[in-house]
């Protein structure tokens, strides 16, 4: 069997801006509406997998071409790292939905897509024109998943959401961080990313139905369902209580919760180690075999919740490791099996040799942002391979190409992009 | 619905599933959530870490009488005859599939399981490096049952590199990603801010869609295929703008509490504040609410909304820039008026102006949120274990015109025994009381695992 896919860094991404494209998706055309940071998440991995995702934006552009981190801190829409990651690999079709002729040049793009995915406040596409029941009666197979903060129904459907409001209420914040204080999120957009990583999977069941049925579905992803019912701690908690009548209460605590169980101080920063019960029996190949560890009493493992002998340990083991960085100390816990793991600051995540060895990074580079390095692939198919075929577009890069691509003449064109009035 | 239901996507799919944890159990949820048959494969003498039940099989009074409910909180706080079937850390990524129980350390289980390799699309497995080669169970020997098999492995850090073999759990590798640096409350040390299990969703639900990925590869061309997955790596997405930010200009960014990272973007406020409560947070009566104002304009219907005090008409107050450089005191004087609020009132009357608000819910509330009830989120079931009728989580989403939803209830320990070996592989009602008798069958841990 292959000992691992990976290959380096030099050729797990090459910048394949052409015809090349083997992913495992490539007869697939996505067609695009979504906006922000969960919506675009999803479809991103459709593009880097190979599938023919048409960004249609609204002439002012995504709002997340006006999210930093800018390069040089210049807020220009070509600029945008959150937008940059968030759409490579993907073309952008600029079409007024609010005028005939964008909605024209949005018929003519929608049959030739396998799916639609949207993300409009619930009612804006029915508004439009192109709600379900239109695009359903016009394409029977095509169908349309739209994603929102609280759903297409329910009672909190017109309600506005962010990162921080939709995992506050969907996910298990309340029990996160310190009792005597306000819970606390995790960083950024990832509850949205969460998400969007979810969405990709309704998109692809669409895609099966709609190939082995013709028949199309409306799909109602909403973001709050997605941690209600999601993985991390959600569920437990709510099961839980229903069980034992027992709350989830924060819980964190600054000092280390036992022997060898916590976050603990090293040369250059902290590690976090996870060596209870059996696993304790590694310690003597963790600390390279002190003579105070040859005390037959530290193989007893009730030994590990008595108060005195925790501290009698810890006047051992808290100077050795600030003799040590966590590099090194996670070298030790590799070798004696401990969970373990430093915890890195951004760039030390990019200077670590064996992300770097194994391809993590891959080099971009646009005339707006200059040279630069992102997480390339989330994962490595041995026979589709992931693939940055191109960066993220420009505002309406690649509306003629596409629309014309779709069949119009150059006249049409010429009338669903507006050109044809300034004549 | 009018017309007709039609088959679920993954409807004929087989998935043998020889994953653990969080992230794998995940995974193969959300593949029978979409209609594929799961069959989950167990081992009486084999406990699968933080899988089924957490940390030994045979439960003790003691140890599920403390701790909070979601990680050790048992039907009235019993352990019960089969503990491992029922507990909340697991017990709902068991729905819609199969379990059956076979013992792959002997050369007649692993036999057994090349038969139903032969029978399968997709094989996943996300053990430490090593497991499945100890057991024999290789990219090759596979494919010389199946050729066309889809086979997934996702170990924490991949199949190559230094820490191949390192032991992680998700939040291990959310340290060394920098996730527990880069959340927590400002300027506190690490460790303030609780462990969590991120990068299992992210890993979960990328598993999900690789395989379809690959599955739509084969069916287009008969061609199945290896995919390896570094849980650390396919995490890395949680972070993008931390690492654009360093990328593009060198910024090492820190933990920011509740904060927006948008908040030169006009994303100010964005906090939880305290609501009006009846009670301690050591009863977990302590009541917040989520704040996110997004731009000028929501700034404005804020300030509206708390009646114009005096200290928010400040003019600096009214642009993104004005309202990044004064978090500090925003933050403080919106706190003083959302504490004499009630946590829910507040919640609709923010959302009626158009503000991004919602309470931060104490998992006890969420049964009784109207929202959860009218999306039927969490449903009655009951299990094969005789523990009472509880309401277990349903799918993210629907097929609408699909017979989908919560199929079957969580699955117990060895469950479809008869269903894999007599309906699948055939075998004899003879040959099946063998197989009981030589340790392959059983619906229960043996006595000798922890």
């Amino acid at each position: 069997m292959p000992d691992s896919l990976n290959t380096g860094p030099l050729n797990t991404g090459s910048l394949n801006n052409g015809p090349l494209n083997n992913g495992p998706l490539k007869n697939v055309t996505v067609l695009d509406l979504s906006e922000h940071i969960a919506g675009p998440y999803a479809t991103k991995l459709f593009a880097d997998y190979g599938a023919n995702v048409i960004k249609v934006e609204r002439p002012m552009g995504d709002p997340s071409r006006r999210l930093g981190p800018f390069k040089d801190d210049d807020s220009h829409p070509e600029k945008s790292g959150t937008f940059f990651y968030f759409n490579i690999n993907k073309r952008s079709v600029v079409l007024d939905l609010k005028t005939g002729n964008g909605r024209e040049g949005f018929w003519v793009l929608a049959k030739k897509a396998h799916v639609i995915v949207e993300s409009f406040r619930p009612g804006v596409m029915d508004q439009l024109g192109l709600g379900w029941e239109e695009i359903h009666e016009r394409y029977p197979a095509l169908p349309l998943v739209s994603v929102s903060n609280f759903g297409q129904h329910g009672p909190y459907r017109d309600y506005q959401g962010s990162d921080l409001v939709l995992y506050g209420f969907g996910g298990e914040m309340f029990s996160t961080g310190m009792l005597h204080r306000e819970p606390i999120k995790m960083y950024g957009t990832a509850a949205l990313v969460q998400s969007g990583s979810a969405l990709s999977t309704a998109i692809m069941g669409t895609l099966f139905a709609s190939r082995n049925s013709q028949r199309g579905q409306h799909v109602d992803f909403s973001i709050a369902d997605s941690h209600l019912v999601g993985v991390d701690r959600r569920h437990s908690a709510v099961v839980g209580f229903q069980y034992s009548g027992r709350k989830s209460l924060r819980a964190a605590t600054t000092a280390p919760t036992g022997m060898l169980s916590g976050v603990f101080e090293c040369a250059d920063g902290w590690i976090s180690i996870g060596a209870g019960g059996r696993r304790f029996m590694g310690v003597r190949e963790f600390m390279d075999h002190p003579s105070w560890l040859d005390d037959p009493k530290w193989d007893n493992p009730s030994i590990q919740v008595d108060p005195d002998a925790i501290k009698e340990f810890h006047s051992h083991l808290l100077p050795w490791l600030r003799t040590k960085t966590k590099r090194e100390v996670w070298e030790a816990g590799r070798r004696a099996k401990f969970i373990c793991g430093p915890l890195y600051t951004v760039d030390e995540v990019f200077s670590d040799p064996v992300f770097q060895e194994r391809g993590l990074w891959q080099e971009a580079s646009t005339p707006e942002m200059g040279e630069f390095r992102f997480p390339g692939r989330p994962f490595l198919m041995s026979a589709t391979p992931w693939e940055y075929r191109r960066p993220a577009p420009k505002l309406g890069e690649h509306t003629e190409e596409v629309l014309a691509e779709a069949g119009l003449s150059p006249e049409s064109v010429e009338k669903i992009t507006g050109k044809a009035d300034v004549l | 619905m009018s017309e007709s239901t039609i088959p679920l996507p993954l409807d004929g799919i087989r998935v043998l599933d020889l994953t653990g944890v969080w992230a794998g159990t995940f995974a193969t949820l959300l593949l029978a959530d979409l209609g594929a048959e799961v069959i989950k494969q167990e081992n009486q003498y084999v406990l699968q870490p933080n899988t089924r039940v957490l940390p030994v099989a045979h439960l003790t009074k003691e140890m599920t009488s403390v701790g909070p409910g979601w990680f050790t909180g048992l039907p009235d706080n019993e352990p019960g005859d089969r503990p491992w079937n029922y507990h909340p850390m697991f017990v709902s990524l068991y729905r819609n599939k199969r379990s059956f129980t076979l013992d792959i350390r002997q050369p007649e289980g692993l036999e057994i399981l090349g038969r139903l390799v032969e029978l399968s699309d997709v094989v996943l497995e996300n053990s430490a490096v090593g497991t499945m080669e100890k057991l024999g169970i290789t990219d090759d020997w596979l494919r010389s049952h199946r050729k066309d098999i889809i086979f997934l492995r996702a170990p924490g850090y991949g199949l190559s590199g230094d820490y191949h073999d390192a032991r992680a759990f998700g939040s291990n590798l959310e340290d060394v990603l920098g996730h527990q640096l880069l959340r927590g409350y400002r300027g506190a040390g690490p460790g303030e801010a609780s462990g969590i299990f991120a990068a299992d969703y992210i890993a979960a639900t990328q598993i999900a869609f690789a395989v379809m990925a690959a599955l739509w590869h084969r069916d287009e061309t008969g061609e199945g295929q290896f995919i390896e997955m570094s849980q650390a790596e396919n995490a890395t997405p949680m972070f993008a703008q931390a690492y654009m930010d360093y990328s593009l200009n060198g910024n090492v960014d820190v933990a920011r509490g509740n904060r927006s990272i948008y908040d030169r973007e006009g994303e100010v406020p964005c906090g939880v504040y305290p609501c009006a409560s009846s009670g301690d947070a050591e009863d977990g009566l302590d009541r917040w609410i989520a704040i996110t104002v997004t731009d000028d304009e929501t700034w404005q219907a804020l300030v509206e909304t708390m009646g114009n005090p005096g200290w928010a008409l400040v003019e600096e107050l009214a642009t993104a820039e004005g309202r990044a450089a004064n978090q500090d005191i925003i933050d403080k004087r919106l706190g003083l008026w959302t504490r004499k609020h009630d946590d829910y009132e507040l919640f609709h009357q923010l959302q009626r102006a158009g503000i991004a608000a919602a309470p931060v819910l104490e998992a006890s509330r969420v049964l009784d949120d109207p929202y959860v009830v009218a999306r039927n989120l969490y449903q009655d079931q009951e299990l094969e274990d005789d523990i009472g009728t509880y309401k277990y989580p349903a799918p993210i989403y629907e097929m609408p015109d699909s017979d989908g939803g919560i199929r079957r209830a969580p699955v117990a320990f060895g469950q479809d025994n008869i269903y894999v070996y007599k309906h699948l592989l055939g075998v004899s009602d003879d040959e099946y009381a063998r197989l009981e008798v030589a340790g392959h069958i059983a619906t229960r841990f043996s006595d000798d695992v922890p």
